[in-house]
């Protein structure tokens, strides 16, 4: 008699368990399979001098912060000042800005207008690169190692408390590695 | 009247300009890029599939299955490319693996638990049909009988 009620509201239970965990999830989070995996190859021209190319491989031995922007995106300029702020507290780490579907006048305007924090901008006008990358919503941010290697992955934009607990211990850490 | 029609239709056409036309080579690689995007999923508007999503991503999406398909890579090839940047989750129909096991298994799994349930129901009932002790049989006559004589 007694396990009568106990077995429906134990099942109500774990159901509500299960929704509680379902509610906290964000969807829009998926995990990028490309962490600990070599960074995905390209040349593409830069922004600024466009006769002049960039490639990952060119940043072998060093670590490196890949961002993924548009002018177009709003919370991009979110997280601009962030990153304006970091590159000058910070001017050893190589900030490098994926320019990601955009038009190169616009982008220029865009950086000479907030701040330019990328020690280089890439262009990826038609966003093939990004798509390499397994970029899906800009802003995102990859942390790649000496050797090559995507180790972490932002997706959507960085703030004080991400660029201060993630990225710099990280970026640290990487630094000690060896190559 | 008609000018307002005609309006609406140029409208609708515009509408339609948005999902992009390739041409193929076969109608068999047509046929196979057909289901490779009914299969894989828009990042962006997570309900849909890139054939029918109309973000950005999902252009590109398509566009990276079509020079793929041209370049004479096979389904897998494609599908493999995929995943390996966006993951399991850019597929619609999950692979069997120890991470989508639960997913896979939990119909099959509360049909178990369901039917074992009913099963363990219908013997209950079947065990407790109204077998009356002596006792019981005489009240119950007892009952039947007030009631006739109320009725009278």
């Amino acid at each position: 008699m007694k396990l009568r009620f106990i077995l429906p509201l134990g099942a109500f239970l774990v159901m509500v368990i299960f929704l509680a965990i379902g509610l906290k999830l964000d969807p829009h989070e998926v995990p990028s399979p490309l962490i600990g995996k070599p960074a995905p190859a390209f040349t593409l021209p830069q922004l600024h001098e466009p006769q002049k190319t960039f490639s990952p491989a060119d940043m072998k031995g060093k670590v490196w912060l890949l961002n993924v922007w548009a002018s177009w995106c709003a919370s991009c300029r979110q997280e601009h000042v962030y990153f304006t702020e970091f590159a000058r507290a910070n001017p050893s780490v190589n900030l490098m800005g994926l320019n990601y579907k955009d038009e190169s006048d616009a982008a220029m305007q865009w950086l000479a207008r907030l701040g330019n924090p990328y020690k280089i901008s890439i262009s990826d006008k038609d966003g093939m690169a990004g798509l390499d990358w397994g970029v899906y919503g800009v802003p995102e941010t990859f942390v790649i190692d000496k050797k090559g290697i995507v180790r972490h992955k932002q997706t959507g934009p960085v703030d004080l408390t991400i660029l201060q607990t993630v990225i710099t211990p990280l970026i640290e850490k990487l630094n000690a590695e060896g190559e | 009247m008609k000018k307002l029609l005609f309006c609406l239709f140029l409208l609708s056409q515009s509408v339609y300009a948005e999902i992009e036309v390739y041409q193929f080579k076969t109608p068999e690689l047509e046929l196979r890029y057909q289901t490779l995007t009914e299969e894989l999923r828009c990042l962006v508007c997570q309900n849909q599939n890139i054939a029918d999503s109309h973000a950005e991503l999902a252009q590109d999406l398509r566009r990276k299955v079509y020079e793929m398909l041209n370049r004479g890579e096979t389904n897998p090839q494609i599908i493999d490319y995929m995943t390996e940047r966006y993951g399991d989750f850019v597929l619609y129909r999950p692979p069997f693996n120890a991470r989508t096991l639960i997913l896979w298994l939990a119909p099959i799994l509360t049909l178990l638990i369901g039917g074992i349930g009913f099963w363990s129901l219908l013997k209950r009932r079947d065990n407790s049909n109204e077998r009356l002790s002596d006792s019981e049989r005489a009240r119950l006559d007892k009952l039947l009988h007030t009631k006739k004589s109320d009725s009278k």
